[in-house]
């Protein structure tokens, strides 16, 4: 026989002020089942919980109400409660009599009626309750980080330093991502390569890092704490073990004219090659689908000079399977390439280029050693146009968001423009100046103040070549919308800042939600910005948003310091509000036909096949089975079963059924 | 094959050559164009200007009675048609309001199921991939092809070619052997409806179109449009003057150019029509295009 308490909250005015506390209290102990019902001014506060605890012993409760705020805020207080009192915190529930009553009606008869009706349907569910024991789940303290750019490696490393091994996989042949490709950075202006390439350095000398460049992710499986992740290695043609780095084959490749990503197009590089000299590792790769020896079938002179005999051009992917506990997403961004802007001519005037082209030939490691040379013929540029927001905040390339960090390397690209050349002019066509952050507004007067550059705040309508002249078309909206006209020597586009390629493609890999514009979205914008919807699986950097170097960092460490958190104990433990299937004695063994519309429905894929077999081991029924470390207790499989042989634990169909017949 | 035809008021009249030209060709490639029924204006620019509800019911009673003579493809020569009727379609389509309103105006059901062809999409099916027609005497010129600014824009609506930088006209040019070249003013504005209210205008913006084919080397303007030739042929005394200059460089609709590829004469073609004579530069090795430009000034703008 059930025997319920009801415990009644005032919650000061809250709740008192509204409802008849000592009517609700009066009505509630009459119902069956309720055999102590009391109320009290803050149930939440230390007497009112030992009130419950008491009286849990005393009547020997089987069943607790707490009627008094949301659930989501004080639930697991009074089931902290119920349990150290020796009761199944299962068996205590909340009825919300706040937010759904006192809050929202006015005082009266009716309101304390709903509060008296709340309570008893609470006391029908909780006469159905049945003890339920938290899922422990084993965690494997390893962290996959994916994505080798500054955010990744921030995270690697703080996950390494904390104890934990961590395996960063990176598609290019090198870490560093974007950062090791620009010069200098803002607000500062310190070289890029210096701070970046000890962090570099320390990832590839950690003891706790493995890392594995020229790779990607294949597919991953599990649940948190418990992923199995397939990483394809991508055939490299370089033996990593043998090879010294020394480079012969490079200089020897005759391959020697294939645009090169790192340069972003505006140096070469060749067949086997290394994206720059500070790369990590410093191992070179094959290009097969450049490599002479792949096209015609001979060649192999970086196999005839390797010393080290380190070279392997019948070299196949390999595909390796790790488990890991976590994962990191830290894929970062690309920018808006060329057939998105014929009206400015890119990629049909070689004069006009983008920001990353503009970072290449001011960095002291790009084509031209540092010398602002422009594309075309080599000449040094005497009129810079500089166009921000370029694709970006425009509905008609479809990006109406703010990229956030081209104002700022726009302001740094016209100062270290003219840095190198003095007497050369900078313009600046903007539509506001965006420089919030920690020294960022002084950065961007001084490149208007100290460096003269000319900040026009208007649009750019076309860009074409007339006389060997860029001619620039914009209007300034200061002066009244008066049409400009600027004869450039070279144009630097702030293309907008957007998601990878294969960015889609990656969130269904690893199961989290993205956003229309494909950046990875997380759980919380505000409270849970490095977590996302699928436990276990974290965010850093660009890929999540368009970022600065400093924002992708602080997400990076708070990212790891998550994985570090969820490492801190070998258990993991989550309610057990999961589904479950059925299982009934044979012959029928569960009601479950193995019609799988629940696999279909599961947004989780939290439904697996389980094959029910006989002495002999022939498969008698095929049925569906909860994987609980993957289902997040939605109930859509629920709603699904036609045989009703799925049901929610502490949700279940009869405990529903009959809190709405309670009313 | 066969497709709905709307010729609107131009082609019957100033821009007759683009009807006639049209017309033969889509003959010889087996095309049959059907005139819609009992067709009227589509408000042009000045029922937009003046009275919304007119400028979208015209167009909707010239959609509807398409779709009711089964129509499922109407060719619009005409830019600014086109562009109204697309315009109107598509407003029609979103708001279901107005076309409820609209229906009972025009006393006829309005679905809008028939979809919209400007001339260039008309010229690639009917010179498209699979065409029979075959290019007998290529039109080895340089030319500047011109799109104007009712063909590709607003872009959300027509939804045709690169609004910025179109190409699709370019690469007709290139199937009958012309060499179009690379310009900034493939969709700057000629002037348009300002033709008769503001010649001084008209004569400005479509004089720096010349100037700048012209410095390019163009030996033709192709275009679309009947507003567009109606400008930089017909205004070609004003926009001389304007300038202080001569241009004699001829102006043709695509349809008349690929024509001429065909092997069709310049008179059933209606090229007599243009005010600017259609005469090219005489070709020698490496012909400069200042050389052409003196060549032709005395011949300046003739009466056919
Ligand atoms: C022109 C320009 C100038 C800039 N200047 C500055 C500046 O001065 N100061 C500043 O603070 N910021 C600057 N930034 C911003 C800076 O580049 C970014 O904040 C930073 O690079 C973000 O780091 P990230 O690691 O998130 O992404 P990324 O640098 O993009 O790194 C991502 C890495 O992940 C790898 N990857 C991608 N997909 C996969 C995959 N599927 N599997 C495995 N690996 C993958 C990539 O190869 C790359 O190595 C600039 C950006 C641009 C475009
Ligand atoms: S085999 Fe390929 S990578 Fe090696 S030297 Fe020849 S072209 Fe270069
Ligand atoms: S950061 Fe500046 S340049 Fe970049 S999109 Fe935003 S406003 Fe435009
Ligand atoms: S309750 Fe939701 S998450 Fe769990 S198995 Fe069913 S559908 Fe999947």
């Amino acid at each position: 026989m059930a025997r319920i308490g009801v415990f009644i909250c005032h919650c000061g005015e809250n709740i008192a002020g509204t409802v008849d506390v000592f009517k609700v209290a009066e009505a509630a102990g009459k119902f069956p089942g309720v055999v102590h019902s009391v109320e009290y001014k803050y149930m939440c506060s230390d007497p009112g919980q030992t009130m419950i605890k008491d009286a849990i012993k005393e009547k020997k409760l089987t069943g607790v109400v707490v009627a008094a705020c949301s659930p989501r805020m004080h639930e697991p207080t009074f089931r902290r409660a119920c349990a150290e009192a020796g009761l199944n915190p299962f068996l205590c529930e909340m009825a919300n009599i706040r937010e759904h009553c006192s809050w929202v009606h006015e005082k009266g008869e009716a309101t304390t009626q709903k509060a008296i009706e709340l309570i008893r349907i609470m006391v029908e569910k909780v006469k159905r309750n049945k003890p339920l024991y938290s899922i422990k789940v084993p965690v494997t303290k390893t962290a996959l980080v994916l994505g080798g750019g500054i955010a990744g490696i921030q995270a690697a490393l703080d996950i390494a330093n904390a104890g934990h091994q961590v395996i960063l996989v990176e598609r290019s042949p090198s870490i560093g991502g974007h950062m090791l490709q620009l010069s200098e950075t803002f607000p500062t202006l310190d070289c890029s390569q210096c701070i970046l390439t000890p962090r570099m350095v320390e990832v590839a000398q950690h003891p706790k890092i493995t890392l594995y460049t020229y790779s990607e992710l294949e597919s991953l499986d599990g649940f948190i704490g418990n992923f199995k992740a397939r990483i394809r290695r991508k055939a490299r043609g370089v033996d990593e073990k043998l090879c010294t780095g020394c480079g012969v084959c490079i200089q020897k490749c005759p391959q020697k004219k294939i645009p090169s990503e790192f340069d972003a197009g505006m140096g070469k590089r060749t067949a086997i090659y290394v994206p720059c000299p500070q790369s990590v590792p410093n191992q070179p790769v094959i290009d097969r689908e450049h490599c002479t020896y792949y096209i015609k079938g001979k060649c192999k002179i970086c196999e005839k000079f390797c010393e080290r005999k380190a070279i392997r051009l019948d070299q196949q992917d390999e595909i390796i399977e790790v488990n890991v506990g976590a994962v990191v997403a830290a894929t970062g961004f690309d920018i808006l390439h060329s057939k998105d802007f014929p009206e400015y001519g890119y990629g049909k005037y070689p004069d006009v280029i983008d920001g990353l082209q503009f970072e290449r030939l001011a960095s002291a490691s790009g084509p031209t050693l540092g010398a602002i040379k422009r594309p075309s013929d080599g000449k040094e540029p005497e009129t810079v146009v500089f166009i921000a927001c370029a694709g970006s905040r425009d509905d008609a390339k479809g990006i109406p968001y703010c990229s956030k960090i081209c104002c700022m390397y726009t302001a740094k690209h016209a100062m270290l423009y003219k840095h190198k050349v003095h007497n050369g002019k900078a313009y600046v066509f903007y539509m506001d100046i965006r420089a919030g952050g920690k020294n960022y507004e002084e950065f961007v007067r001084r490149a208007i103040e100290e460096d003269g550059a000319v900040y026009l705040r208007g649009r750019v309508s076309r860009i074409y070549e007339e006389d060997g002249k860029l001619i620039v078309k914009g209007v300034d909206t200061l002066l009244g919308a008066q049409p400009v006209e600027i004869k450039a020597d070279m144009v630097v586009l702030a293309t907008a800042i957007v998601a990878n390629q294969d960015a889609e493609s990656l969130a269904q890999k690893l199961r989290v939600s993205y956003d229309p514009y494909h950046f990875l979205s997380e759980a919380h914008p505000k409270l849970r910005p490095v977590e996302t919807n699928t436990a276990g699986i974290f965010l850093a950097g660009a890929c999540q948003a368009p970022k600065d170097i400093p924002e992708a960092v602080a997400q990076a460490s708070g990212a790891a310091a998550k994985v570090a958190g969820l490492f801190s104990s070998s258990e993991l433990s989550r309610e057990p509000v999961i589904a479950v299937v059925n299982r009934l004695p044979p012959p029928v063994f569960s009601t479950c036909t193995g019609c799988f519309l629940c696999e279909k429905a599961c947004p989780y894929q939290a439904i697996e096949r389980e094959e029910i077999k006989d002495r002999k081991g022939n498969v008698i029924k095929v049925v569906a089975k909860v994987n609980p470390g993957l289902c997040q207790g939605c109930g859509t499989c629920v709603a699904l079963c036609r045989v009703k042989a799925i049901d929610l634990q502490g949700f279940t169909n009869e405990q529903v059924y009959c809190e709405l017949m309670a009313l | 094959m066969k497709l709905g035809y709307f010729p609107g008021c131009s082609l019957l009249g100033s821009a007759r050559e683009l009807e006639e030209s049209l017309m033969l060709v889509a003959k010889k490639a087996g095309m049959e164009l059907t005139t819609i029924p009992d067709w009227n204006c589509c408000g042009s620019t000045a029922a937009h200007n003046l009275n919304h509800l007119l400028s979208v019911s015209l167009p909707a009673r010239i959609l509807a009675l398409a779709d009711k003579a089964g129509m499922k493809e109407v060719l619009v020569p005409c830019s600014a048609c086109y562009n109204r009727l697309a315009m109107a379609q598509y407003e029609l389509l979103e708001n279901p309001d107005l076309k409820k309103e609209v229906s009972e105006i025009i006393e006829m059901d309005f679905e809008g199921t028939a979809k919209l062809l400007n001339v260039v999409e008309g010229m690639e099916k009917i010179f498209g991939e699979d065409s029979v027609l075959k290019v007998e005497k290529p039109f080895e010129h340089k030319v500047a092809c011109y799109y104007g600014c009712l063909l590709v824009r607003p872009a959300k609506v027509l939804k045709f070619d690169r609004p910025e930088d179109p190409q699709s006209m370019d690469r007709l040019m290139k199937k009958i052997g012309a060499d179009p070249i690379d310009w900034p003013d493939k969709v700057e504005c000629c002037g348009a409806g300002l033709s008769v209210s503001r010649t001084d205008l008209v004569a400005k913006l479509s004089g720096k179109i010349l100037e700048s084919a012209v410095k390019r080397g163009a030996e033709a303007i192709i275009v679309a449009c009947p507003m567009c030739h109606s400008n930089l042929d017909m205004r070609r005394e004003n926009i001389e003057k304007a300038a202080g200059k001569k241009y004699s460089i001829p102006v043709l609709y695509l349809t008349e150019a690929i024509g001429l590829a065909l092997g069709l004469s310049e008179k059933e073609l209606g090229l007599h029509r243009h005010l600017v004579p259609v005469v090219f530069p005489i070709r020698e090795k490496k012909a400069e295009p200042e050389k052409a430009e003196s060549a032709e000034e005395s011949a300046g703008a003739v009466e056919e």
